[in-house]
């Protein structure tokens, strides 16, 4: 017997009410090693910022997890540090992205500038073409990691289906 | 982006889509700019088994489950009982993973910035509810029935009632937010939301069941809601909305 899995259902404008009352941005504690903020845009295809999104990052190997609410800017922040990579992967957090407007979060990953050798082993990034690869990598910035998300356009951010 | 928009609001049925939201649904306006317009790439299989987050007890806190009795007061409206089991697709229970909801008080108002919607905040209802599915897999809310509200998609636009729920499951890729909604509301019809869900049996799936077991005598009406978390992978990958 397979059960038809339940429909999924836009997160809408109101999630902060119930899903971000309580900060979980932080993966690591500010004054640890590594420590760095992660933080970045996310962009519609009009290249408006969305400030009714919600972005949620894990890190399969360690076992953290966390998630940001946008600012009216479209802007979320996170204090992390690195991941340790899983075998044969480059290091990196998977993110779901919810917002008002997605009927279902979308998938992507963030992977880190820092890693070139590691990201060009990288199964999944190096099947990528270099445009759609480089929406994966985050970019050093005053000190943080800054990792913007674009739902649409000649830039958009690389989608996974799952 | 006051552009016209003649798109119908509601799309005839299409059964093909089977439970998947149509994600790009022209009806449904906040979707123009947002939802990806190339196809999504496919993971290696191995992804899909790759576990989630896990939550303890010590997030929740006494009258997470009950948004009846998180103020001073009780807030105002029909106190209801929801309930039901979270599952996989073989039909076992996800044990011990958070359910989160969030809802308009009775008077259809989100307590929420955003929300404009000239109806009163109750004093006594913030709408924010969590817990941990038991052994059954089962999670439990005390509650009042939210109302319906207007929003600004179309003319003359009101949403259903409804509750919004997030779940994790123990994968990564079960991860589901969604809505519940009541039976028999008369804004189905006319609502793109509930809609995008393109195929009318998969749509059933998101309509709680009225149940008189459930109901507390002199208390609260029952409902009960049942979830299914699918996995991502092969056999559950939905289709790419190219």
């Amino acid at each position: 017997m397979t059960l038809p899995r339940t429909p999924s259902q836009t997160v809408g404008p109101y999630y902060a009410i119930g899903l971000t009352r309580r900060p979980q941005n932080e993966l690591a504690g500010r004054g640890d090693p590594g420590a760095v903020r992660l933080i970045g845009q996310l962009i519609d295809g009009a290249g408006t910022p969305i400030s009714d999104g919600m972005i949620e990052i894990w890190d399969a190997a360690g076992r953290r997890w966390g998630r940001s609410g946008t600012d009216a800017d479209g802007r979320f922040s996170f204090v992390v540090t690195k991941p340790a990579p899983l075998p044969g992967q480059a290091p990196r957090f998977d993110v779901f992205v919810f917002a008002r407007g997605l009927l279902r979060h979308e998938l992507t990953r963030i992977y880190f500038p820092d890693e070139a050798e590691a990201n060009v082993r990288d199964p999944v990034l190096s099947s990528l073409a270099e445009a759609d690869r480089q929406t994966l990598v985050a970019v050093q910035e005053d000190g943080a990691m800054r990792f913007d998300i674009r739902m649409q356009g000649d830039r958009a951010t690389v989608f996974f289906a799952h | 982006m006051a552009e016209p928009d003649e798109s119908p609001i509601v799309l005839p049925d299409d059964p093909s889509f089977g439970p998947e939201v149509q994600v790009d649904y022209p009806g449904y306006r906040s979707t123009r700019w947002r939802a990806p317009k190339r196809p999504l790439v496919t993971l290696p299989e191995e992804f899909h088994a790759l576990e989630g987050p896990v939550y303890g007890h010590e997030l929740i806190e006494e009258f997470d489950h009950d948004l009846t009795r998180q103020h001073e007061g009780e807030p105002l409206g029909e106190r209801i009982v929801v309930t039901g089991r979270v599952l996989d697709e073989d039909g076992r229970p996800i044990r011990n993973t958070l359910v989160e909801i969030w809802q308009a008080n009775a008077a259809g108002r989100y307590r929420h910035v955003v929300d404009q919607h000239p109806a009163p905040l109750d004093p006594n209802f913030t709408g924010a509810g969590r817990c941990l599915t038991d052994d059954e897999g089962r999670y439990r809310f005390v509650t009042i029935k939210p109302g319906s509200y207007p929003w600004g998609n179309h003319e003359n636009a009101w949403r259903p009632m409804h509750i919004h729920f997030s779940l994790f499951g123990h994968e990564f890729t079960r991860r589901l937010v969604t809505q519940m909604y009541f039976p028999g509301d008369p804004l189905f019809e006319f609502d793109p939301i509930f809609h995008s869900v393109r195929d009318p049996k998969s749509r059933e799936l998101l309509i709680a069941r009225f149940d008189l077991e459930t109901t507390q005598p002199e208390w609260a009406l029952g409902y009960q809601w049942d979830v299914v978390l699918g996995r991502g992978g092969s056999g559950t990958t939905p289709m790419e909305n190219s």
